[in-house]
């Protein structure tokens, strides 16, 4: 059976489940006596209208392309890590501890170190559920998730006994030195001549991530260690059975894959707070999720994903200010998206797949 | 052409917002939510008096995410409100950063602390918990048959101490071989708002023994309260007035007049005073409650005691040790 064109697929099937999501979204804005079409027009100029909603809107949508990254990498090997969470928490913890130690004399080189920390602490926190996995058959989902508790009580204790400065009440590190702060995307983007809001949290990890993206693309399509992951997570059986070592790869991509996680902190802790607080990872290793389904765990998908999502965030955040819309609907917008893009996703396809069929079948 | 469209839509609901919003006060509620029946909403309480009786508005705004805070501040300092209110310590760091940005514009931290001599348009107003959290371990310790009295708190943070090291002085002033239990909900901000989970807490506390607990744990508390009167021992509520919510399972709330501070606050308006505030027993600031919900659970000799107590804390002559003031505590564990 012919299939249909594939940027039908790649393009059409998400636009459609997308303004579905929207269009019932606006029906519920409407039973609660809003008006859906004003809540859209805030919710797109607040994210997407001014450079300064974009600097919001990058800014989360970096954190969930690492966290997507994350889940897209081990999925390809047939692993589900939902362990984003903690291992984000750990890699904040790693950056954390990298700017408060070293007096660094530039952000250059304290952020090296940080993606380095960031990295090996996200990929130890995914080594041992995947280690478990590996040589004892411990299933990966309830390892990792059980990982973040672990992670969020250890990352309590360590501010609340040891990285809080006495007298804070906030349970936070001190501030990291100046020479520590990322700089901004606007004044990169300034600097260059393109003019930019001041102010706003995007800053140099977006790059990182973007490579990240691509590095990641390279690595799964364009690397024997890619094709060993792919192969592993297509048939475990025909891998083991072509000399790839099963324990091997689990390993490597749990690590890859923790280690993108971690790396997401280095847009909070670093790149927008400067220290490190209770709560810097906030759910983006579960959006993490939704995004790397969303874009079809293929990296350039999650970077759009992960871009929606930011607008969702951004334009979320912009309802509440604006309007007496209550934020709780704002994660029933997200909710909705997520089920008709991830879950539902077949629901559009096939329709969609059918009218093709049959136009190629008059013509 | 829409995106023209979006533009002059982003122009013009900017130009209606900053002509609408001349000096109306805002309110920021932490990431607890508006409606946490707690700490949140007694700042919502406080703002809606206000609005009642001057016939004024005021903005309120529920933040999602941490990024947000500073956000927020600056969006609703911008569109020209003032002054702007915030609850929770979580937000003394970010309006330590915006306040030099918008000079005419006076914060408020409620819990939080931004030194006063480098932001002089910020008022830090805190909380003497530790003052009203002994007062009603003193009725707990009295009211327990067991010996043995219980604690929830959120999360494991020094605010939370605070409460918890109060009370547990109380309960041992009150009756000095009692026991006192100390849970923590969580480890994320979810403990905020787990009734179940503090539920459950309660249900083992009361396994050990616990006849009274106090929840200082926002949303969760609800659970805790709930969990009490199922299993017909007390609870202690905290924040607001928590006693109508299970009438006569209820011993009492610690009251943290965040409504209070809120309410004056919006009064004072543009020509509020800055500074640093402490709001404790003398100031009424904290207190235990009592109403007809209450009443029969209380006795004149509790009351009589507890009073006393009070009196000799305001005089300076009961000094109760604060858990943050070094980060130990004379009678409880952490």
């Amino acid at each position: 059976m012919e299939k249909m064109p594939r940027w039908a697929d790649v393009l059409l099937v998400p636009l459609i489940s997308l303004i579905i999501a929207f269009l019932i979204s606006g029906l519920v804005i409407l039973a609660i006596g809003q008006n859906p079409v004003e809540a859209m027009r805030v919710m797109v100029t607040g994210a997407l209208g001014s450079s300064y909603g974009w600097g919001y809107t990058l800014y989360y949508a970096t954190n969930f392309m690492f966290t997507g990254l994350a889940v897209s990498v081990a999925f390809h090997a047939s692993l589900f890590n939902i362990g984003g969470e903690g291992q984000a928490t750990l890699g904040g913890l790693g950056v954390a501890l990298v700017c408060l130690l070293i007096p660094w004399p530039h952000w250059s080189l304290a952020l090296a170190a940080a993606i380095v920390a960031a990295a090996a602490f996200g990929a130890i926190w995914a080594a041992i559920p995947a280690y478990l996995q590996a040589k004892r058959g411990s299933h990966i989902v309830i390892t990792t998730i059980m990982f973040n508790f672990i992670a969020a009580a250890l990352l309590n204790y360590l501010l609340v006994n040891v990285l809080r400065p006495q007298g804070s009440m906030d349970p936070a590190s001190a501030r990291f030195a100046p020479t520590t702060n990322l700089p901004e995307l606007g004044a990169m983007l300034n600097a260059v001549g393109i003019p930019f809001a001041k102010g706003t949290p995007a800053n140099i990890s977006l790059l990182l991530a973007l490579v990240c993206a691509v590095a990641v693309w390279v690595l799964l399509w364009h690397t024997r260690l890619g094709f060993e992951i792919r192969s592993f997570g297509k048939s475990q059986k025909a891998a083991q059975y072509a000399g790839i070592n099963p324990v091997r790869i689990t390993m490597v991509a749990m690590l890859i894959s923790g280690g993108l996680a971690g790396m997401m902190a280095i847009n909070t802790v670093q790149g927008e707070a400067n220290r490190l607080l209770l709560n810097s990872v906030e759910g983006a290793g579960f959006i993490g999720i939704a995004v790397a389904l969303m874009g079809r765990n293929h990296p350039f998908g999650v970077v759009l994903a992960s871009i929606l999502f930011g607008f969702l965030y951004q334009g979320g955040a912009e309802l509440a200010l604006w309007t007496q819309i209550p934020r709780e609907l704002i994660t029933v917008i997200q909710g909705l998206v997520i089920l008709f893009t991830g879950a539902l996703g077949y629901m559009v396809q096939k329709p969609v797949e059918a009218l093709f069929m049959r136009r190629r079948g008059a013509r | 052409m829409t995106l023209t469209k979006h533009l002059l839509g982003a122009a013009a609901t900017l130009a209606l917002f900053a002509g609408a919003a001349t000096a109306d006060p805002a309110l920021i509620y932490d990431l607890g939510g508006k409606f946490d029946k707690s700490f949140n909403e007694a700042a919502f309480n406080g703002a809606t008096k206000w609005a009642t009786e001057t016939g004024g508005t005021f903005k309120d705004l529920e933040i999602t995410a941490e990024a947000q805070r500073e956000q927020a501040l600056r969006q609703l300092a911008g569109a020209g409100f003032n002054p702007v209110v915030t609850t929770g310590f979580g937000m003394s760091d970010p309006i330590a950063a915006v306040a030099p940005d918008f000079p005419d514009t006076k914060f408020v931290t409620i819990d939080g602390y931004v030194d006063p001599a480098a932001h002089p348009n910020v008022l830090s107003i805190g909380f003497a918990e530790h003052e009203g959290s002994y007062l009603v371990g003193m009725m707990a310790g009295m009211k327990s048959t067991t010996g043995t009295v219980g604690f929830i708190g959120g999360m494991d943070i020094p605010l939370i101490r605070k409460f918890g090291c109060g009370y547990a002085q109380g309960v041992v002033a009150a009756k000095a071989d009692a026991k006192v239990i100390l849970n923590m909900t969580g480890t994320d901000p979810s403990a905020w708002n787990n009734p179940t989970k503090g539920a459950e807490i309660a249900q083992a506390q009361k396994s050990q023994g616990a006849d009274v607990i106090f929840a200082a744990a926002g949303g969760t508390g609800m659970g805790v309260l709930q969990s009490a009167k199922d299993q017909g021992i007390l609870s202690i509520g905290v924040d607001s007035n928590q006693n109508h919510l299970f009438p006569g399972s209820v011993l009492t709330s610690m009251l943290k007049r965040v409504d209070v501070a809120v309410y004056d606050a919006m009064k004072a308006g543009p020509d509020l005073e800055t500074g640093v505030k402490g709001l404790n027993l003398a100031s009424d600031g904290v207190g235990y409650a009592m109403d007809e919900n209450n009443a029969d659970l209380v006795t004149p000799e509790m009351i009589a005691a507890v009073d006393a107590a009070a009196a000799k804390i305001k005089s300076g002559e009961l000094v109760v040790h604060d858990y943050m003031s070094d980060n130990t505590c004379p009678a409880a564990q952490f």
